[in-house]
């Protein structure tokens, strides 16, 4: 068992996450994290979608969410080259005494201030997931007010999109049968 | 032309070869309701939605078409789940068409309103809510096109009443389906099917699982020519029967958990396994971890997710059955196999006698009987619907189908209540075909007030009543594995043959082994509907039996190789 991460394009229509995370729920594997936005494509949704499973279960995972009538197209890149980025905006205590030390802390993480008020800061901070759970370490001393975190999104390196698994011309319409819908 | 939602709706309908529907009105789907006059549809009332599912569901399986089934918002729909579930188990194509309130009352608990959409999306293959007249052509001709392609399945369109009522320009061309999701699939390469040919040929000891998807492929000749040319027995799952037919000298019958002692053995014996169209449900392996361990496993299915779910295979095709085995046959090397057809021979005669029919009368009368003579009696294009429980083996064991969509049954979500409506169904769908009913008297119970659709529409469906008092199967589970504690399984039911001419019909009692062919023979003259209430030993249990979650050739044996039953 270990993280596996999908991109999968969906068509961008109400009810399609409860759909995608309905799959999840029913067939029993447990989301890590599940990030949703808008694709290159207009119309299209792309979800990151890290799940706790084995190679058999990714394998399957795959196949379920091709029977999804919504999903375009899922590509596993656990084990490609890819860019996986979290976003973190943390708020955390801070007055005269605190407020230069974290700042300093903020810089050696390459994280923003984005936010000073009399108490508080707000630090904003993209990265591996295990890059701002390091921050976050460093920040719980002083205090953490309120954290969001977008969970993983992930893009593949190179220039190529294509997927092996992807049909050609799959985002376009298609009249044929499918066996997989 | 401008025609209103819900003259949309029947027209789309008409023109996807809709003629028939089984349905239930109400507030919200009344508009539909109303314009359904004007359409050239058959609409069968029944006496609860489940019935309209269960009918529309016994419909497709007859034929293989898609059934309809139509109900209003809120308890309509939701007394559709059931029959929807039923059908998503066992990949049979409905589309289920729910009227909702208004699209402005949507999500403000009006009344009669209920999140349909939301509680059958795991239960459907796909389901839509279409608020706008403009919508529902091309919905309804998605819907047909999702519930057919692939592994079919239920679809279910939520229609609100103004979407119903209001008008539009109709443009069937323009309406045209398009799903951007669909892929064709990987086309199966010939160094797969070359690697599946050359395990095929290299085994000795081959069984082919023969499941519903040769029924819904239509695969039953190319099954054939491969099973004859390789000399390979084939054993059926419940839903598989008839794909093969049971007179073939390589026929093995139904395998799993009441399959024959050497079925069983057979599976654990073979050194292949050909999965065509099955999907290795806990009934039919047993225990995962002991299973067929000596075989190699080619696993042929239309539904990618079922590869490697719970058996892994050596060799997973991909793609429809019939096209698969039809290019797979070629490279099918003729082999004799003698030492694997003497040894399965030899684990037939180790059984328990089979011919029921030489047993003595104790004076008792057995379910097995009953639906033996009801075999001898009918023809080989005869349609028997089961309900769930002691009764469906027993039918599975001992009426011998020849003919594919000739036993139609529940076989996923076992639900009973299913036999009569789904008997309705497929009357409705082959009115020229003999449809009997074997049912149990706790599932009749279930779903008996649609006795009164079959009279009203004059539907002539014979329906035998397997009655022990009991809730039969579970009863045997507590006689197996809760020390006889019998909780909640004495079933007492109405006087079944004054129920039947309450509804005006024909019915008779039969308690006794020389009465039965007789009230069969007078079923089948009979022209209308017939009840017959068979008084069946009560405390009579299914063999042989492997317990759930045990191996597969651990079965509970018949206690007396004569005895049929368990007639002390």
């Amino acid at each position: 068992m270990s993280l596996h991460t999908f991109a999968v394009y969906v068509e961008d229509r109400p009810g399609v996450l409860n759909r995608v995370a309905s799959l999840f729920r029913r067939r029993g594997f447990n989301i890590h994290s599940l990030a949703v936005g808008h694709s290159e494509i207009p119309g299209v949704s792309r979800m990151t979608a890290v799940v706790q499973t084995d190679p058999g279960g990714a394998q399957r995972i795959q196949a379920h969410l091709y029977k999804l009538v919504n999903v375009l197209r899922v590509e596993d890149i656990t084990t490609r080259p890819a860019i996986v980025r979290d976003l973190a905006l943390i708020k955390v205590t801070a007055d005269q005494q605190t407020r230069t030390s974290l700042v300093q802390l903020a810089h050696v993480f390459n994280a923003r201030i984005v936010d000073v008020a009399p108490e508080s800061i707000v630090l904003e901070m993209s990265g591996s997931e295990a890059k701002i759970d390091g921050l976050l370490e460093v920040l719980r001393p002083y205090g953490v007010l309120e954290m969001v975190r977008t969970g993983r999104i992930a893009i593949a390196r190179g220039s190529g999109a294509e997927s092996t698994e992807r049909p050609s011309g799959a985002l376009e319409v298609d009249e044929g049968i499918s066996y997989s819908v | 032309m401008k025609l209103t939602g819900a003259q949309i709706l029947w027209e789309s309908l008409v023109r996807e070869g809709v003629t028939e529907v089984f349905g239930y009105p109400g507030g919200a789907i009344l508009p539909a309701y109303d314009a359904l006059l004007d359409y050239p549809i058959r609409h069968t009332l029944v006496r609860h939605e489940q019935g309209a599912t269960h009918m529309a569901d016994g419909y497709a399986r007859a034929t293989g078409g898609v059934g309809v089934a139509v109900a209003t918002s809120g308890p309509g729909a939701t007394n559709m789940v059931t029959g929807i579930a039923t059908a998503m188990l066992d990949s049979s194509p409905i589309v289920c068409i729910t009227g909702q309130v208004g699209s402005r009352l949507i999500g403000s608990d009006a009344f009669q309103e209920i999140d349909i959409t939301g509680i059958t999306l795991p239960i459907t293959k796909h389901n839509y809510l279409v608020t706008r007249a403009e919508d529902v052509a091309k919905t309804v001709r998605e819907a047909f096109v999702i519930a057919k392609a692939g592994r079919p399945g239920p679809v279910l369109i939520d229609i609100t009443k103004d979407a119903q009522q209001a008008s539009c320009i109709f443009d069937w061309d323009a309406a045209a389906p398009t799903i951007p999701g669909w892929r064709h699939a990987h086309p199966i390469g010939q160094e797969q099917l070359a690697r599946a040919a050359a395990l095929l040929n290299a085994a000795e000891r081959p069984v082919i699982l023969a499941g519903h998807g040769v029924m819904i492929s239509g695969a039953m000749d190319p099954l054939r020519q491969l099973a004859e040319r390789a000399h390979i027995p084939v054993a059926v799952t419940l839903l598989g029967i008839g794909g093969f037919p049971a007179s073939h000298p390589l026929n093995l019958g139904m395998m799993g958990m009441h399959g024959e002692a050497w079925v069983n053995t057979a599976i654990q014996e073979a050194d292949l396994l050909l999965a065509c169209g099955m999907r290795f449900d806990d009934r039919v392996t047993g225990n995962l971890k002991t299973y067929a361990p000596h075989a190699k496993k080619i696993h042929i299915d239309i539904d990618a997710a079922e590869i490697n779910k719970n058996v892994r295979v050596d060799a997973g095709l991909i793609g429809d059955l019939r096209d698969v085995l039809e290019r797979l046959l070629p490279a099918i090397a003729v082999n004799e196999r003698a030492a694997w057809a003497q040894r399965i021979a030899g684990v037939r005669g180790d059984a328990a006698v089979r011919d029921i029919q030489q047993l003595p009368d104790d004076g008792h009368l057995y379910a097995a009987h009953v639906i033996n003579d009801l075999w001898r009696a009918t023809t080989s294009d005869t349609i028997i619907v089961t309900d769930v429980g002691q009764h469906q083996m027993w039918e599975a064991q001992y009426y011998h189908h020849d003919a594919p969509r000739s036993l139609i049954t529940s076989g996923g979500l076992g639900t009973m209540g299913f036999a009569v409506p789904a008997a309705i169904g497929a009357k409705r769908a082959r009115p020229d075909a003999e449809v009997w009913a074997i049912v149990g008297d706790g599932g009749f119970q279930m779903t008996m007030c649609e006795l009164a659709t079959a009279v009203q529409e004059r539907l002539a469906i014979k329906v035998a009543i397997i009655n022990n008092g009991f809730l039969g199967m579970v009863r045997q589970w507590q006689e197996f594995f809760y020390e006889r504690r019998y909780a909640a399984t004495p079933l007492s039911g109405p006087d079944f043959v004054k129920l039947a001419e309450s509804f005006g019909i024909h019915a008779s009692a039969v308690s006794i082994r020389g009465e039965v062919l007789p009230a069969i023979a007078d079923a089948r003259a009979h022209d209308g509907p017939v009840v017959i209430d068979f008084r069946v030993e009560q405390e009579d249990t299914v063999y042989p039996m492997v317990p759930a979650g045990a191996d597969l050739d651990a079965m509970i044996r018949r206690p007396n190789p004569i005895a049929e039953t368990g007639a002390d």
